[in-house]
């Protein structure tokens, strides 16, 4: 017992080493999700301060802004507020999508999670867990230092929104600024890359005794998907990006028409990776919804195959989907006409997991505690932005509404209603798990219905702006729009308050110290990290636990 | 049958679409706290507003549904009202019917949704008149592929030069829509347009045509309008280009065929002397059609 003791002790380094050096899976998921956090307060500031400047007709804050930052006078502080209105859009898509969304749900809970759901005692390569990880802090920063170097003329910060099209990327920002995210993105790739060759390797040979594929959690199914999505679609990224670079920098020209190449190509390599992309966001968040469910209704999951392989059959076809970004591109009716088609398949599995989610409430025994009332709230809000979706996948009605605030309204309800709430059920349901402090669910409750209403209201005006005509990515807009930017202005503050509440929320957990006890959420909580002590041990499983 | 039930939509549809017009006296531009398309002005448009209302009659029902086993599943199966929980985790039968339904679904979204697919790539007949409209950053040219060539830029109408241009209702010309000089075009007339880009990637959108083209630089995209009323429509650049992405509005102004002749013939020559003129004839015949009705 003796030299159980030290020998643990030998591996619990403390001090900064043990945040720096860590190999510990479940270090490098809270290191994970204290980056997602901090990165998610940069990016809704940034939204924040769009939906300020677009409170109403005429340009607001923008200008002062570029005084402010820039040191920009007069005429000049008109154009680089623009400029920088655009900075902020695309800075807001970036950070959210691969610094907020992907490391919570990737590098956090499924780092923290996965291992300890299938029984292993730690990820399958631990220091590349740790390179995993210490490769986004860099990769933030050079996207944070673009904002306050030259791009377009007489502007800072990288303006061409999340997609990067060129040649407003290439010829179109000839200063610094693109080079530093393109950086940025290639790292926080290579990042995601090697976190996505560590989940398969470790699920696929990490399982504990007797945890089949077909018995392992959902959450680990949804990870193994994800990753799978991650390895096959980035390098694809990765080369785009890589060609961006090289036109800009060394006279290629592989998306420049003058020297024979094309600007579309840029886009089908983009949205190869861009839609996989959206389901890397999702699926992680499907996982967790299903295990919550199944919590509070003191209930297997509903058709647990059916759920496993409709994640599948979402992930393999959401590969053959990305030209449905590209409908007014230019591309051929044939084209259009397939891939249509092929988008409104993906309606199917997805209709499978919602009803799958209602059926395993149905005849349960349901508790609405706080991880429970985002989950259900995921159902509806999911099911609100996929049905649009699906009204988009019809490439004759996306012609009028592609480029819209239709769309904004749409891929915000799947994304900022559907993956957030997911990340925020995930954190109210482990956070007892990972501190062992239990928050307190007044809070907690507060935090839901104040973003519950926020974000409707931010979003579904959007619906009713892109239907009448506002294109997305304005900075000013004609009068007549002003009424529902309004509304969706108010719903941002609202939505805004809403994170104070959480982080007040998170605050007040740490200092009261409630013990949470091993299974604060009871008998419908089946999956193995309940049958570990909150927080579990520094290195658990010594002894693999064994499915029956 | 699908025709049948499109018209019979589309009937309703346009008697209210014709009360709503009474009330707006802006039929081709946005209006305020819209909540749906701008009133269409093509038949395209109009298959395109039908097909929207179409969907909804699919889309908010499953989404009502969902709404409504979520609630009935939180009242029904509380703890406190069924506290011992069922251990049901598969019914093959209800797992294929919810396989197949959405399959049904989408089979009645797709007939339409092709056929209307189709009808944008398939304009009834040959094109009158072709314009070229090239973007730059951040305003369009315009060219008429006539024998005699006409070509004219078009960029937003700013404050300064209201005045100049006769063009100070803003009701008519509002802000970061209205340009200095429209593309002018006969009604019930085909029109092709060539699009493409000098610079940067924008994009050519009129909402109440019904269509939306991508401004490539390299490439041409064609697409084609015939529309129904005369009046002035509006649409802006639908594709980031730039600080100024907002600020490059498109104005179409549709003109019978005689008013067209004349300001064509005079446009040559002298650009602004032909717009005034037309704004003075469409104002003395019907003050009203400037409004698009």
């Amino acid at each position: 017992m003796v030299y159980a003791a030290a020998h643990d002790d030998h591996h619990h380094p403390r001090g900064w080493v043990r945040w720096v050096y860590s190999t510990n899976h479940k270090d490098i998921g809270t290191l994970y999700l204290i980056f997602a956090v901090i990165a998610g307060l940069i990016g809704g500031f940034m939204s924040v301060m769009m939906r300020m400047e677009l409170a109403e007709p005429g340009i607001q804050i923008f200008t002062g802004f570029a005084q402010m930052v820039y040191g920009f006078e007069g005429d000049a502080a008109v154009d680089g507020g623009k400029a920088m209105y655009n900075a902020f859009t695309t800075m807001h898509g970036l950070i959210m999508i691969f610094f907020m969304v992907m490391p919570a749900l990737i590098g956090g809970f499924a780092n923290w999670m996965v291992p300890i759901m299938i029984g292993a005692p730690d990820m399958a390569f631990p220091r590349m867990n740790n390179i995993s990880f210490w490769l986004l802090p860099p990769a933030l920063i050079l996207l944070l230092i673009s904002f306050f170097v030259p791009s377009a003329p007489g502007s800072y910060g990288i303006g061409g929104g999340w997609t990067m099209y060129p040649p407003f990327s290439t010829s179109g920002q000839p200063g610094p600024a693109m080079d530093l995210a393109i950086l940025s993105v290639h790292i926080a790739g290579a990042s995601s890359i090697l976190g996505a060759i560590n989940f398969i390797t470790t699920i696929f040979n990490m399982r504990a005794p007797g945890m089949t594929l077909h018995k392992m959690p959902l959450f680990a199914w949804s990870v193994l998907i994800t990753a799978f999505l991650l390895l096959l679609s980035l390098p694809v990224l990765a080369g785009g990006i890589t060609m961006l670079l090289t036109d800009r920098n060394f006279g290629t020209s592989f998306f420049s028409p003058d020297g024979g190449g094309d600007p579309v190509l840029f886009q089908h390599l983009f949205w190869f990776f861009g839609h996989p992309e959206v389901y890397i966001l999702i699926l992680p968040g499907f996982g967790i919804i299903s295990h919550i469910i199944s919590t509070f209704s003191k209930k297997p999951v509903f058709g647990y195959l059916g759920m496993a392989y409709a994640m599948v059959a979402i992930g393999a076809v959401g590969f053959v989907v990305w030209a449905h970004h590209m409908f007014t591109s230019g591309i051929s009716l044939d084209t259009q006409r397939y891939f249509a088609f092929a988008t409104m398949v993906i309606a199917v599995p997805t209709g499978v997991k919602i009803f799958s989610w209602v059926a395993t409430m149905w005849g349960g025994s349901i508790t609405i505690r706080t991880p429970m009332l985002w989950a259900i709230a995921f159902v509806f809000l999911f099911t609100v932005g996929g049905v649009t979706g699906v009204q988009l996948a019809n490439a004759g009605f996306d012609r009028s509404v592609h480029d819209t605030y239709y769309v904004v309204a749409h891929f915000h309800y799947v994304m900022s209603l559907g993956s957030v709430f997911a990340i925020f059920a995930g954190w109210y349901y482990w956070f007892p798990k990972m501190t062992g402090y239990m928050y307190s669910p007044l809070i907690a409750r507060a935090h839901f219905w104040v973003t519950f209403i926020g974000v409707n209201l931010v979003f579904f005006p959007q619906h009713f702006l892109g239907l009448s005509g506002m294109p997305r990515r304005y900075i000013d807009y004609p009068d007549a729009f002003a009424g529902w930017n309004m509304v969706s202005s108010y719903g941002s503050y609202i939505s805004a308050f809403g994170v104070l509440i959480f982080l007040v929320g998170v605050f007040e957990a740490f200092s009261k110290k409630r013990i949470a006890g091993a299974n604060p959420w009871g008998e419908g909580a089946t999956t193995l990290e309940w049958q570990l002590p909150s927080p579990p041990p520094y290195h658990q499983w010594e002894q693999l636990p064994r499915i029956k | 049958m699908m025709r049948a039930m499109r018209n019979f939509v589309a009937g309703g549809l346009s008697a209210a679409a014709a009360l709503l017009a009474g009330a707006s006296a802006q039929a081709a531009q946005p209006a305020e706290w819209e909540m749906n398309f701008q009133p269409a002005a093509t038949d395209i448009m109009h298959q395109i507003t039908w097909f929207e209302h179409y969907t909804l009659w699919f889309i908010v029902p499953i989404t009502l549904l969902v709404l409504f086993l979520l609630a009935y599943c939180i009242i029904k199966f509380r703890a406190s009202v069924n506290p011992v929980a069922s251990r049901t985790s598969h019914n093959t039968l209800i797992e294929v019917i919810w396989t197949v339904g959405p399959v049904l679904v989408l089979l009645f979204m797709a007939v339409p949704s092709f056929q209307l697919l189709t009808a944008q790539y398939s304009p009834p007949e040959e094109a009158k008149l072709t314009v070229k409209a090239t973007a730059n950053q951040w305003n369009w040219d315009y060219e008429y592929q006539t024998e005699d060539l006409l070509s004219f830029n078009s960029a937003v109408l700013t404050d300064a030069d209201r005045a100049g241009l006769g063009k100070e209702d803003t009701g008519v010309y509002p802000r970061l829509l209205a340009v200095d000089n429209e593309m002018v075009v006969p009604v019930n007339t085909m029109v092709r347009v060539l699009v493409t880009a000098s610079d940067v990637i924008h994009a050519f959108a009129m909402p109440a045509f019904g269509l939306k083209t991508d401004a490539v630089p390299g490439r041409t995209n064609e697409t084609w309008f015939k529309v129904e009323k005369e009046g002035i429509y509006y649409g802006q650049c639908s594709e980031l280009c730039g600080k100024d992405h907002a600020y490059m509005p498109i104005a179409i102004r549709v003109v019978s065929q005689a008013q067209y002749d004349t300001w064509f013939a005079a446009a040559k020559a002298d650009l602004p002397g032909a717009n005034k003129a037309l704004m003075a004839e469409i104002g003395s015949s019907n003050k009203v059609a400037v409004a698009g009705k």
